[in-house]
């Protein structure tokens, strides 16, 4: 047996009530794509900080190429040949490329030379990139892109990469595997990180599940299912979302033709946007982000008001109505960002609770606030969606991100909309929580409301929605019934507008 | 009203000693806002460092020593702010707020002494045949070495924002202080150092006040020189030429104006008086029209997460 690239034994660190990572030990051999799987909250992050130096072990030791190995820096681990692609990228918006390149590496040569580099580096592995623009003006896969150079130019032996494909579109994953491919034909290791379970069967030789810390189970991930793998991460058997079959009733939401400026100055103007929902109807809009879903968002919500025509609510023309008269009419909506947006930080889940619901729960009686009324509204939201939280007097904003989830989108679902959008709906909430908030959405479908559901996790959306339709540059696609839809063709309805040309390597 | 009065070599060449406290101020905050952090506290530094090297200058009669206690003793007052904000995390408004109280406080208490004192002159360049150049010589040849330091500061804090790799650090940490730590920079030494920085250049303005430009000290003789240069930074959109070019510009105005009013012209005092401030912030509003924007981090505290 040849000595395995990086070997890590008994890991074990813990921070004030959290054991993250419970004497974790596992092998990443040379040429190796090893994946990490895990819910959130299992203790990956911590466990590559340990790796990257950025977070020491409280015990454990790690091997590297049989000698021992403990970075106090993630400068010592650059030195050793460790090399991170981190989850939420690293970069500096204002600087170029070039330098944003330079600043992680030991010793950068002249700008000039540097650029020439990123130029060779970049044509080799098929990531096409300009080392002069300003990264605040690239697209995410672009930005992803840089990430992956920064850490291509110091000839790693281990490349860790953090939940890469979480941005991408298709295509530009497809992109992605390509790289990496080439690179593990070159032998460098590669730590994977992700809980897309499907692409780690499609390019991992190995995988190690973490599970509240600890290490439960080590597979081959080409030779197991991804049903199997996603039981091990959660730990419990998983329900499937059930889908019974529906007739539709008549129209619900209905918008003709409607274009409208980006209220930021970094958004997308809709374009001539098409769509219609009927009831009972789940429809998924697809896309990156940035294509126009938070202007689409705000046009429904009523945060950007349109010409009265342009939006109508079973034939009511409900344009020019803010968001409290279109929730008095029943048109609900759950934004993507949950702290700010969808819900106030640190106001408790009793006032946060009053905030949407006054309206239709009727929460408020000439002028005055029903504090017993809201706070039963509150608690009969957490008892249904099943909100970890010791009570509703709790600040929103000490929740973790699954649990708020669930609270703003049982919120809405309990106040019986006619119609209700949501954004982003599971993003960043573990497998189980997410199965929840689907089904609860297909139940509300199942009693004739019409639900809208935006969202970049495609899994998601051919789960739940009976018809498809994307988002590119602000124009919304013709929907699609999504029983006949392939993924290639999503792929393409997305645009793929970043990088279209794959890798020829 | 007597314009002829008014000698035009005399009035550049004041002009260029009435920039330089705000100079030096502006160009030291560009460098402390650059790395993320906003220290309002300038006023208070400047203050401090006109009465540390007003005292060190009357004690030694050296005011070469004055001028370095100034820059010692602004660098001192902004330790404090450091250790208030990148160590205890204070808010970074309230705490620059409460230094320049304390600090014009402070050298009030200090300058009890020192009131009616004149200094001993700070001298001037005296190149032989370059300085006696008629109108040039005066202009370029004839002041004293911190005008010129200001200067020179104003070229190398623009060659190493631009340059260096530790101006690259600089506007990274300022940029994005989770990735810059992620990256393994130190944001909190790395902040620490450019906030010294920003006290010395302040001290060295306030000191530039009280032994050259007015040369006695009165309490609170700044009179909101700080304020202005805080501005200036804003409105020169974080760029060093801008820092130099609005220093120049309200220096310039002052001196005109005070000329004017001398000159007797028909213009009621208090428009005068106003005019410098309305010409800098208009002419450097009309300069920020372009995309550069703050830093990123500006204001924000970091604090390591694991």
């Amino acid at each position: 047996m040849n000595t395995p690239l990086l070997s890590l034994q008994g890991l074990t660190k813990a921070y004030p009530g959290v054991v993250a990572n419970d004497s974790v030990s596992f092998d990443i051999g040379e040429g190796e794509v090893h994946a990490l799987l895990g819910e959130n909250g299992a203790g990956k992050s911590t466990l590559v900080k340990m790796i990257y130096g950025l977070v020491k072990p409280d015990s454990g030791k790690m091997l590297l190429r049989g000698a021992a190995f403990a970075p106090s820096e993630p400068r010592a681990a650059r030195a050793d040949g460790i090399a991170m692609v981190f989850q939420h990228f690293s970069l500096f918006d204002a600087l170029n490329v070039a330098e944003n390149i330079a600043l992680g590496m030991e010793k950068p040569p002249a700008l000039r030379d540097l650029a020439a580099r990123i130029r060779e580096v970049s044509e080799t592995y098929g990531l096409p990139l300009d080392p002069f623009r300003t990264v605040g003006d690239l697209s995410a896969g672009e930005r992803q892109r840089v990430e992956i150079i920064r850490c291509l130019l110091q000839d790693p032996k281990l490349l860790i990469m953090d939940e890469p494909t979480s941005v991408l579109t298709p295509q530009e994953v497809e992109i992605l595997f390509e790289t990496l491919k080439k690179l593990r034909s070159e032998g460098t290791s590669i730590l994977y990180i992700s809980h897309k379970l499907e692409e780690i069967r499609a390019l991992c030789d190995a995988a190690t599940i973490l599970r509240l810390g600890k290490n439960v189970g080590e597979c081959v991930p080409s030779e197991t299912s991804a049903r199997d793998m996603a039981e091990l991460m959660v730990g419990t058997v998983l329900q499937t979302p059930e889908r019974a079959g529906r007739a539709f009733g008549e129209m619900a939401l209905d918008i003709s033709g409607l274009s409208v400026p980006s209220p930021s100055a970094f958004g997308t103007a809709l374009k001539n946007v098409h769509l219609a929902v009927r009831k009972g109807e789940v429809l998924g809009i697809g896309g990156v982000a940035g294509n126009g879903q938070d202007e689409l968002l705000g046009v429904l919500s009523g945060e950007i008001l349109t010409a009265a025509d342009a939006v109508k609510l079973m034939d009511r023309p409900i344009g020019r109505l803010g968001p409290t008269a279109r929730r008095r009419l029943g048109l609900l909506t759950a934004p993507e960002e949950r702290l700010g947006h969808a819900a106030a930080p640190n106001m408790s889940l009793t006032e946060n609770a009053l905030l949407t619901g006054s309206v239709r729960e009727g929460l408020e009686r000439n002028g005055f606030l029903r504090w017993s009324e809201t706070q039963s509204f509150a608690e009969r939201i957490i008892a249904e969606f099943d909100v970890r939280t010791p009570g509703p007097e709790n600040a929103a904003r000490s929740l973790s991100g699954g649990n708020l989830q669930k609270f703003v989108i049982g919120r809405e679902v309990l106040q019986r909309p006619e119609v209700l959008v949501v954004n982003q709906p599971t993003w960043g909430v573990d497998a189980s929580a997410a199965a929840a908030i689907r089904q609860a959405l297909l139940d509300l479908a199942a009693k004739g409301t019409a639900v809208v559901c935006i969202s970049q996790d495609l899994d998601e959306l051919m789960e739940i929605a009976d018809s498809f339709a994307a988002l590119n540059e602000g124009r919304l696609s013709a929907p699609r019934e999504t029983a006949d839809l392939s993924v290639e063709e999503i792929g393409l309805m997305m645009g793929g507008a970043h990088g279209m040309e794959v890798a020829h390597v | 009203m007597d314009l002829s009065a008014i000698n035009p070599v005399l009035l550049v060449a004041s002009l260029m000693v009435a920039a330089t406290p705000i100079l030096l101020a502006g160009i030291g905050e560009l460098v402390v806002e650059k790395s993320g952090v906003l220290n309002l506290g300038v006023e208070g530094m400047m203050i401090t460092g006109a009465i540390c090297g007003f005292a060190v200058t009357v004690e030694t009669g050296s005011p070469a020593l004055g001028f370095v206690a100034a820059a010692v003793g602004g660098a001192l007052l902004s330790l404090l702010f450091a250790v208030l904000t990148q160590v205890a995390l204070a808010n970074q408004v309230a705490s620059g707020l409460a230094l320049t109280l304390f600090g014009l406080g402070l050298s009030a208490l200090m300058g009890q002494g020192y009131v009616g004192i004149k200094p001993p002159s700070t001298p001037k360049l005296d190149i032989p045949v370059l300085s006696d150049l008629p109108v040039v010589g005066r202009i370029l040849f004839g002041h004293d070495l911190v005008l010129y330091l200001g200067i020179a500061l104003v070229a190398a804090v623009w060659a190493t924002l631009k340059y260096t790799r530790a101006g690259l650090i600089l506007r990274a940490v300022g940029e994005n202080h989770d990735a810059a730590h992620a990256l393994g920079y130190k944001v909190i030494r790395i902040r620490t150092l450019a906030i010294l920085f920003g006290g010395a250049c302040a001290g060295l303005g306030g000191a530039y006040i009280s032994l050259v430009r007015v040369p006695q000290w009165t309490e609170g003789m700044t009179a909101g020189v700080g304020w202005i240069a805080l501005a200036l930074v804003v409105f020169a959109s974080w760029k060093p030429w801008r820092v130099l070019l609005g220093a120049y510009l309200f220096g310039g105005v002052t001196v005109v104006q005070l000329n004017l009013q001398a000159a007797g012209v028909a213009i009621p005092v208090e428009y005068l008086a106003m005019s410098p401030y309305l010409v800098t912030i208009l002419v450097l509003v009309i300069l920020s029209a372009d995309k550069s924007r703050a830093p990123a981090s500006l204001g924000r505290s970091f604090h390591a997460a694991h």
